[in-house]
């Protein structure tokens, strides 16, 4: 194993010295993990995820992690993953678009048994026809799954949101797995400037002996099958102990939201938040939103923007908080369906204002004009 | 439209009452502090309000959970001697929750308590006022909504991590010297009521 020193992560993330690199977002990936103290990662190739963890496979070789093997497809991976947390081990995967559709029953599964499991996911079209092009729709589906859900702009953001999504998710209280979303392609396919931690550095392990959960080894009490068969019974008794686990998941994730704040800097960000019109985006939908905002600025138009980095735990109050005095809500995204506002309208104090869209799908790129001309609309 | 503070306190609050987390009810961020019917004081007013409720109960019981029935690591023994000690200090029964495993229909609830029927045990032997101890904090927190859901007992949580909002009166990182320390409150408040 490759020698690195423990650092409290505090100091690895705000305080160690920073050095840039010019990397594509698959590689920030390697480079977040190779600081995350991971015990071990489970790969299943899938389009545009394939590359990120090959080179976690690299680190493997390198000495970085215990161990890592290839499933035999996206379900199997996400039940080995469910495995390994079960075990205590501090675990990383990453799929997307229809290999997170065919995992799909795991997501809920680790929520709902506790698991402290990261997870990336770079989003590409799954409806039919197929595709391997950039489009979010997934996210829409995994929203209600238990787990909560970071979405990176850039390759910056991916590097940071997950090494700081396996503290958040390890907190006893919390103990809850997190996906951490990237578009596929605009992020994980084109370089950008990366600032990183010293790679002689990496986190504290985990410790699977503060779990909510027993975990699953013979050292830990109960000492036996601890993970037992839920009550499954058609009795009352059965279903308020379910009803009860299901709000206790929930729980989990409201109680994620100080840590968010303090490591990811808030569930939201937002520039120019007194302006009439308000740009309300996620993903690289932001950067485009970023864009359209300086182009109106060009013609006189002011323009704010508010960019929700976490999207479970919904940042309800900040969105309420930070668009009750705009005139209008601008909400672009990279799907048909309009997931994202849906989420919005459903929050606001009147949503008679929120603009829905401009989209674009199936592989689209959405051009700046596209959020200028809403912008435009809105202003006139 | 202005929703007052939800407190957390004994029911049976209803058909299925909501996570406190959910309602708005906050973890303390500090060591030295604790939660009381959902708000925030500190350590010291809850061990006064703990130990108030534990002397005036009827049928106060300590539920310990498999993190201290068990041997299972250094200084766990030394924390099982301080909970029988604090049971005997407020006259309290102890009803162990040995694991987690659904035990409904075949539960004895007069010798075990399980976190997925914690109410049978409470309905069955009266009790009304109980402490969680050295139960795992997700088991606890599904345990003590259905106990709020379905009973009137007071429920006191001491937690060796972040606490329960889901409790009326919830410590965190309760340790050998905390319950010794509410121990010692207790055997003192007996004494002066004497």
């Amino acid at each position: 194993m490759i020698t690195q020193k423990i650092v409290d992560p505090d100091y690895l993330f705000f305080q160690s010295e920073r050095s840039k690199m010019f990397i594509t977002g698959s590689e920030a990936v390697s480079e977040a993990i190779k600081r995350a103290n991971v015990d071990m990662a489970i790969a299943y190739p899938i389009t545009p995820q394939s590359e990120s963890m090959h080179l976690v496979g690299d680190l493997y070789a390198e000495g970085y992690l215990k161990d890592y093997f290839r499933g035999e497809n996206e379900f199997s991976v996400m039940s080995a993953v469910a495995g390994a947390a079960m075990g205590g081990v501090r675990v990383f995967t990453a799929t997307g678009g229809p290999g997170t559709m065919r995992a799909f029953e795991m997501f809920p599964t680790w929520a709902g048994a506790r698991l402290p499991v990261v997870c990336a996911f770079f989003t590409r079209g799954v409806n039919s026809p197929l595709t391997i092009q950039p489009d979010t729709i997934e996210m829409a589906y995994m929203l209600d799954t238990g787990i909560m859900i970071f979405h990176a702009e850039n390759a910056q953001d991916l590097y940071d949101m997950l090494l700081k999504a396996f503290v958040i998710a390890e907190q006893p209280e919390v103990h809850i797995p997190v996906g951490v979303f990237a578009d596929g392609f605009f992020v994980t396919h084109t370089r950008d400037e990366v600032s990183t931690a010293p790679a002689d550095l990496k986190l504290p392990a985990y410790d699977p002996y503060s779990s909510p959960v027993p975990v699953m080894d013979m050292n830990n009490v109960p000492l036996r099958q601890m993970r037992d068969p839920f009550v499954m019974k058609s009795n009352f008794i059965s279903y308020a102990a379910h009803a009860s686990w299901q709000q206790e998941v929930a729980a989990a994730a409201q109680r994620a939201r100080r840590y968010i704040d303090h490591y990811l800097g808030g569930l939201v960000e937002s520039e120019n938040p007194g302006a009439d019109i308000m740009i309300v985006a996620s993903g690289t939908a932001v950067s485009q939103g970023r864009a359209a905002i300086i182009a109106a600025a060009g013609e006189g138009i002011d323009v704010g923007l508010l960019k929700i980095k976490c999207l479970r735990p919904f940042p309800t109050e900040e969105i309420k908080a930070l668009t009750r005095h705009c005139k209008a809500i601008i909400v672009p995204e990279f799907n048909r369906i309009g997931w994202l506002a849906r989420e919005i309208k459903a929050v606001v104090e009147d949503n008679s204002k929120v603009v829905d869209g401009p989209r674009v799908f199936g592989g689209m790129t959405m051009p700046t004009e596209m959020i200028l001309e809403s912008i435009r609309r809105c202003s006139a | 439209m202005a929703i007052p503070q939800y407190r957390v306190l004994p029911g049976p609050e209803g058909y299925l009452p909501p996570a406190a987390a959910g309602m708005g009810v906050i973890l303390p961020r500090k060591k030295d502090e604790a939660l009381v019917e959902g708000a925030i004081v500190t350590r010291e007013e809850a061990m006064e309000k703990a130990a108030e409720k534990l002397l005036s109960a009827k049928k106060p019981y300590i539920f310990p959970g498999p993190l201290v029935l068990w041997n299972w690591k250094e200084g766990v023994a030394e924390k099982a001697q301080a909970i029988i000690a604090l049971a005997k200090a407020a006259n309290a029964g102890i009803i162990p929750m040995p694991d987690y495993r659904p035990k409904y229909p075949m539960i004895n609830p007069a010798v075990e308590i399980n976190p997925n029927h914690p109410n049978l045990t409470i309905w069955h032997n009266k009790i009304d006022v109980c402490v969680f101890v050295g139960v795992h904090c997700h088991y606890a927190n599904v345990a003590l909504k259905i106990i709020r859901g379905g009973t009137d007992c007071y429920t006191i949580a001491f937690c060796a991590e972040m606490g329960h909002e889901d409790a009326m009166i919830s410590f965190r990182e309760m340790g050998l010297a905390e319950i010794k320390q509410l121990t010692d409150l207790i055997t003192r408040k007996k004494g002066e009521s004497r």
